[in-house]
C-alpha cells in the first residue's frame, strides 16, 4: 500500500529542493519589487541631492541666466492643489463606495455607478485635463488652481470608491448584525460601525490615490497651467512640483536640469512622507488585539 | 422586568421559501424559553422575527402579529425602537473589533446619542457584573479590545452590549454552540441569573441545555411548531410522537 510506503531518500531530496526552489523564487519577485524603487530613489538622491539649499525652499525660480531660485512656490502650490482635491476626491470617493456596499447592493444604480469608477479610473489623465479646461477653464476665461484641483480631485474618486466598496464588503456581516441588534439606526451603524471597522483599508485607499495625483502632470498642463511667482489665490494659475519638473527639464539649460532632479526628489520624499505621517496618526490607538 | 411575547399567525419567507408556518405562542414574562429542533426548522428565523431583523434580509418577508407587552411590534413602532427593547445574543460572538472592552458595552447607549461619562461608566460596570466578565476584564477595559477576548468571554461581552441598552427581552441564537464546555456552563449560569429580570428566548441545539435552563420549550420541525410546553413535559411526556422521536434521537 501507497501509505504504508517508506519515505525514500531521493523522495526527501527532491521535496527539499522544490521547498528551496520556490523559496528563492518568492525571495526574487519580492526583491525585484523593491529594486525599482530604491533604484529610482537612490538615482534621484545621486542627481538631486547636491542642488538642495536652503534656497530651494524659500526662493521661487530665478529669472533664466542667473543661478539659485527655488521651488518654494511649487511646493506650496503642489500642497494647495492636493488639499483641494483631497477635499473633492475623499468625500465623494468614500460616500460612493459606502453606498455600492452598503445601500446599492447588486442594485442596477450600483452596478452602473461601478462599471463608470471603472472606466474613469482607465481615463488617460490628459484627457481629464482638457475635459476640465473646456468645463470650468474655458468659461472661466482663466487658468486656476481651482480647476486644477477639480481635475486631481476627481481623479481620485474612482480609486477611492472601488478600495473602499472592497473594504466595507470585508467586514463580516454579522458586525453590521450586532449593530442594528443594539437598535441603533442604520445610518449611525454604517458611519459609526461598519466604516470605522474598515477604516484601515478606506485610508489606504486614500493614500493610494493621494500619492497617484500628487505626481500628476498632464491634468495640470490646462488647468493649474503653472506659475513662476508666489501664488496662493485659488482662482489664479498656480505652480506645481510636477509641472515645474517638466518645463525646467525640457529646458536647456543645466542649472534647470539640476532643479529638476533637486524637485523630483522632493516630490518622492514629500509623498512619502504624507503618506507615513497619515499612517501612523490613524494607526495611533489602535487597541492591543484588534486586527 | 421582563414582558411577556405573544405571537399569532405568524410567518416568514426568504424569497419563495415558506420558512415559519401558522407560528401561535405566548412566551411568559421573567422565563427562559428554549426552541429546540433540527437545522433549518425556523427556530433562528423566529427570533429573529421577533427583533426585527429578519427583514434586514432584502428577501425577507413576514406576516402575522407579535406583540411583546401592551406592543404590537410590527405596526406601533419602528425596528430601531423594537431593537432598543428587546437584545440579542447571536450565535458567534461578535465584538465590536476595533473597540475597547469598555467602548463594546457602551457602543449601544453612545450610538444612541448617549454621553453622560459617570452613567455611562455605571452602565458599563453594572452590565460586565451581571454578565459575570467584570472580574476578568475590570483591568484593562480601555486598554484591551473586545476581539482580544477569548471565546467564551467575548460571548459575555456580547451579553453585557445587549444587557447596557436595558432591553426587557433577551433573544440568544444558539449563544454557546461555538463555545468550549466550561464558557458554555457559564453562559448557563448566567441565564439562570438573568431571568429574574429579563425574559429569556433561547435557541439551541443541545437539548440537555435546554432542560437545564428552561421552564418552557418549543419544538420546530419544518417551519411549523410543533409542541410548545413545559420543559418536563416535553422531555419527560411529549403530546406529539415527531417531537418523541427527536429528542430521543430517532430524527435530526
Amino acid at each position: 500500500m501507497a501509505l504504508a510506503q517508506k519515505p525514500s531518500k531521493a523522495n526527501y531530496l527532491w521535496r527539499m529542493f522544490v521547498n528551496h526552489a520556490a523559496t528563492t523564487l518568492a525571495v526574487v519577485s519580492t526583491i525585484l519589487v523593491v529594486a525599482p524603487l530604491i533604484a529610482i530613489f537612490a538615482y534621484l538622491v545621486y542627481k538631486g541631492a547636491s542642488s538642495l539649499n536652503l534656497a530651494f525652499f524659500t526662493k521661487t525660480p530665478a529669472p533664466v541666466g542667473e543661478t539659485g531660485g527655488g521651488m518654494a512656490n511649487a511646493i506650496v502650490g503642489s500642497g494647495i492643489l492636493l488639499a483641494l482635491s483631497s477635499v473633492l476626491g475623499v468625500p465623494i470617493g468614500i460616500a460612493a463606495g459606502i453606498y455600492l456596499s452598503e445601500f446599492g447592493r447588486g442594485g442596477r444604480l450600483a452596478n452602473l455607478v461601478r462599471f463608470t469608477a471603472d472606466v474613469l479610473n482607465g481615463v488617460p489623465s490628459i484627457v481629464m485635463g482638457i475635459a476640465i479646461y473646456s468645463l470650468i477653464v474655458l468659461p472661466q476665461k482663466h487658468f486656476s488652481a481651482l480647476s486644477g484641483g477639480v481635475a486631481l480631485g476627481i481623479m481620485m474618486i474612482p480609486t477611492i470608491t472601488r478600495t473602499t466598496e472592497e473594504m466595507l464588503l470585508m467586514v463580516p456581516n454579522s458586525i453590521r448584525e450586532a449593530a442594528l441588534g443594539l437598535g441603533v439606526p442604520n445610518w449611525r451603524s454604517v458611519l459609526a460601525i461598519t466604516l470605522k471597522t474598515a477604516s484601515p483599508g478606506v485610508i489606504t485607499g486614500c493614500m493610494l490615490a493621494f500619492a497617484r495625483v500628487a505626481g500628476e502632470t498632464a491634468p495640470l498642463l490646462f488647468t493649474a497651467f503653472g506659475n513662476q511667482f508666489w501664488s496662493a489665490n485659488v482662482n489664479q494659475p498656480i505652480a506645481a512640483l510636477p509641472l515645474q519638473i517638466y518645463v525646467y527639464a525640457l529646458s536647456p539649460y543645466d542649472e534647470w536640469h539640476r532643479l529638476a532632479w533637486a524637485g523630483a526628489l522632493v516630490l518622492i520624499v514629500l509623498i512619502v512622507v504624507s503618506v507615513a505621517l497619515v499612517r501612523f496618526v490613524t494607526t495611533r490607538g489602535v487597541l492591543k488585539g484588534a486586527n | 422586568m421582563g414582558v411577556g411575547i405573544e405571537v399569532s399567525q405568524l410567518n416568514a419567507w426568504y424569497g419563495t421559501n415558506h420558512t415559519l408556518q401558522d407560528i401561535n405562542l405566548k412566551i411568559p414574562a421573567n422565563q427562559a424559553t428554549a426552541l429546540i429542533g433540527p437545522s433549518g426548522c425556523g427556530k433562528s428565523t423566529f427570533v429573529r422575527c421577533i427583533n426585527r431583523m429578519h427583514e434586514t434580509n432584502p428577501i425577507g418577508k413576514v406576516t402575522g402579529t407579535i406583540r411583546v407587552g401592551d406592543l404590537d411590534i410590527y405596526n406601533d413602532a419602528s425596528p430601531v425602537e423594537i431593537r432598543r427593547r428587546i437584545g440579542m445574543v447571536f450565535q458567534r460572538p461578535n465584538p465590536f473589533p476595533t473597540m475597547s472592552i469598555y467602548d463594546n458595552v457602551a457602543a449601544g447607549l453612545r450610538l444612541n446619542g448617549f454621553s453622560n461619562r459617570r452613567i455611562l461608566d455605571e452602565v458599563v460596570e453594572r452590565s460586565l457584573k451581571h454578565a459575570a466578565l467584570w472580574d476578568e476584564v475590570k483591568d484593562d477595559l480601555k486598554k484591551k479590545s473586545g476581539a482580544s477576548l477569548s471565546g467564551g468571554q467575548q460571548q459575555r461581552l456580547c451579553i453585557a452590549r445587549a444587557l447596557a441598552v436595558d432591553p426587557e427581552i433577551l433573544l440568544m441564537d444558539e449563544p454557546a454552540s461555538a463555545l468550549d464546555p466550561v464558557s458554555t456552563a457559564k453562559i448557563e449560569d448566567l441565564i439562570f441569573q438573568l431571568k429574574s429580570q429579563y425574559t429569556i428566548v433561547i435557541v439551541t441545539h443541545n437539548m440537555q441545555q435546554a432542560a437545564r435552563v428552561a421552564e418552557r420549550t418549543g419544538f420546530f420541525l419544518n417551519g411549523r411548531l410543533v409542541e410548545f410546553d413545559s420543559t418536563h413535559k416535553i422531555f419527560t411526556n411529549p403530546g406529539d410522537k415527531r417531537t418523541e422521536d427527536y429528542i430521543t434521537g430517532r430524527f435530526g
